[in-house]
């Protein structure tokens, strides 16, 4: 039989009717299904409850349903134009997609990023993760009933969606970054409008926290909840600041720093306990570290040239087209075939705001990649949400889905 | 020419006003003209285009995010766009409440069935708007997994964009409206079959019906039975 038929067999064989557990005539177990069409589960995530009363006694995910398969696409695409279908797997990090791809590939090259770009790189990573807290923030207060959170987050979303839309000209999916570097310095205005945003942000969050930490319904909701100790997450490998909350500091911007990561001062915040509250507080203080990094960042920026200055894999500039024959040349082969790459493999890993976001690139020597593969967090992340909810109430199974944070376009890719 | 102005009787009706307009005009206007100046300028608001010019400014989307495009569907509520300004930010969780059905988003193969069972689900009237490249053409997808949303259900409005800004879908929500209330429906309907095919729960005739536990059965319009009743009632 084929996987998919097996898959359906499967899918098929649940029953939805009320079996009795053998505790007499009251304790009945009841499967719920939950989704794909669900307003909490942040996506189309499929979940098969089995309750018993109002307690969960176990979920099942059933994912898969907005498999877009980018990473066959990727194959397809030379390595250069393989980067917009890669940054659309997780769609709240796409700086960060764009980034595990292009530092697998960079990796293989052997190609030097200049420091101007790893600092612009930084930027907009910090950027990005910032912004994809604030969504994750407002629609998570949404679900607890904390509405008016999300117009508070939407705002400072705007504002850095404004920022990206200057720097590259969209909003979402920007392709900033290019293989070597980034696609174009960063315009006029810019470092002064994101000047005005770091300096404005930390009031913004601490105005967060006062609404959110004060509200007795959401602490209630949030504490003591679905805890789940550092042995137990690491055991289904999970990372980011779900394991953070749980009081392991592990973060590859200090554990194996890339595109200059060491060069800046920031912490990792950690939880104590491991519940939903401490998760929420881990991610509720990164912003504040982000917008410390994106500070020194922009302040510490390099002059120099924003991509790497490899004819061979990067475009020439555009002005030397029409006096160079041989720019004209190098212009026209990128931009047919690509460029090609040594045979062999790499792994990229970076920090993405879900945890730890790695890029497998394998070569074959040709112009387009053989193998492109992700270690999406929320993939591996979302594993731990059926211990985690296990025997507590299924109104904690909504408050731990929004903090588990999973996004679905990165978990079916 | 004199006309003669007289206070309307307080229990005449609709039409016979309209015949009065009509009356009074003539002479000035003669034969189509004149059909169509009481048309448009005397009494437009036939009952229908009331019915249009309200149905059009209040759609109740429903909250039905696919991918990437469903975080740009949800800034349009937010402050810059606030999509309130127009009476269309009550976002419905259950397609049974709500109207207007947008896909954001890239639809899977896996997908597109739920999708087309949560459209029929929807009560009429309904519309839809495809948004974003994606759930249109499969935009820069184009691969085996994806399928565009017209294969298996009408679209009213496509929003291009990948994603497309909450500005353009704030747009095409106005397009909407517009042919809401001009009643532009084109004949897609009838095209995908997609009319009258919300799910029905009928309660089977018999000395048991209507009561807790009896035999009920979901059909659609041509009373096809979606579920099984229960076995033992079936014979009821």
């Amino acid at each position: 039989m084929t996987a998919l038929g097996d898959y359906r067999k499967r899918e098929e064989s649940i029953s939805y009717s009320v079996e009795s557990a053998g505790m007499g005539e009251t304790h009945e177990l009841l499967s719920l299904n939950i989704g794909p069409h669900h307003p909490a589960t942040h996506g189309v995530l499929r979940l098969i409850a089995t309750l018993e009363g109002e307690v969960v006694r176990d979920i099942k995910p059933i994912i898969g349903y907005v498999h877009t398969g980018i990473e066959k696409t990727a194959e397809q695409k030379s390595y250069w134009k393989a980067i917009p279908v890669v940054e659309r797997m997780d769609y709240l990090s796409y700086y960060f997609n764009a980034m595990a791809y292009c530092g697998a590939v960079e990796t293989l090259l052997g190609l030097e990023v200049p420091p101007r770009a790893q600092y612009l790189r930084v930027i907009h990573l910090e950027l990005n993760r910032i912004m994809s807290h604030l969504v994750w923030l407002g629609t998570s207060a949404l679900d607890l009933g904390a509405m008016s959170m999300f117009w508070y987050c939407f705002r400072e979303r705007e504002t850095i969606l404004d920022l990206f839309e200057m720097s590259s000209g969209q909003r979402m999916h920007t392709r900033y970054f290019q293989i070597g570097g980034v696609f174009e310095d960063i315009p006029l205005g810019f470092a002064e409008k994101l000047q005005k945003f770091v300096d404005a942000m930390p009031a913004r969050a601490d105005q967060y926290a006062d609404l959110l930490e004060k509200n007795q319904i959401l602490l209630s909701r949030l504490r003591d909840t679905c805890i789940l100790d550092e042995q137990t997450l690491l055991g289904w490998n999970v990372t980011g600041p779900l394991l953070r909350a749980a009081g392991n500091p592990w973060d590859l911007r200090k554990a194996a720093p890339y595109s200059s990561y060491d060069h800046f001062e920031f912490k990792i915040p950690v939880g104590s306990v491991g519940d939903n509250y401490d998760r929420y507080r881990v991610r509720h203080a990164e912003l504040y570290e982000s917008t410390k990094i994106i500070d020194q960042a922009l302040n510490g920026l390099p002059e120099g040239p924003t991509i790497a200055d490899d004819r061979k894999v990067v475009l020439p500039p555009r002005h030397e087209l029409a006096t160079s024959m041989e720019a004209l040349i190098h212009h026209f082969k990128l931009v047919t075939e690509g460029f090609r790459v040594p045979e062999g493999e790499a792994y990229y890993p970076i920090e993405s705001p879900r945890g730890e976001l790695g890029c497998f690139v394998r070569s074959d020597g040709s112009a387009k990649p053989a193998r492109v593969h992700m270690r999406d967090p929320s993939f591996v992340n979302l594993q731990s949400t059926a211990p985690m909810v296990k025997d507590s109430y299924i109104a904690d199974l909504i408050a731990t889905l929004a903090m588990v944070d999973p996004v679905l376009g990165g978990v079916d890719r | 020419m004199e006309i003669k102005r007289e206070a309307l009787p307080q229990d005449m009706d609709f039409r016979s006003r309209q015949l009065m307009s009509r009356d009074m005009l003539r002479g000035t206007l003669e034969d189509e003209d004149l059909e169509r100046f009481v048309e448009q300028a005397v009494m437009t608001t036939t009952l229908d285009k009331a019915v249009a010019w309200a149905q059009g400014n209040s759609i109740y989307p429903m909250t039905f995010g696919l991918a990437c495009c469903a975080i740009e569907m949800m800034s349009i509520v937010a402050a810059r766009v606030d999509i309130a300004r127009f009476g269309f930010e009550a976002f419905r969780a259950s397609p049974r409440q709500a109207d207007l059905l947008i896909l954001s988003g890239r639809v899977s193969t896996k997908m597109a069935p739920v999708i087309r069972r949560i459209y029929d689900q929807m009560l009429e009237p309904k519309f839809a708007i495809s948004m974003g490249a994606c759930c249109s053409s499969t935009g820069v997808f184009n691969n085996y997994a994806l399928v565009p949303s017209d294969k298996f259900m009408p679209i009213d409005v496509h929003v291009p964009g990948c994603p497309p800004r909450p500005e353009a879908l704030a747009h095409g929500i106005l397009k909407l409206r517009d042919k809401i209330q001009h009643n532009e429906r084109e004949g897609w309907r009838e095209r995908y079959d997609a009319v009258g095919t919300e799910e029905v729960v009928a309660v089977a005739a018999g000395s048991d019906s209507g009561k807790a536990g009896g035999p009920i059965s979901i059909t659609d319009r041509h009373g096809v039975a979606l579920t099984a009743s229960t076995g033992e009632a079936a014979g009821a």
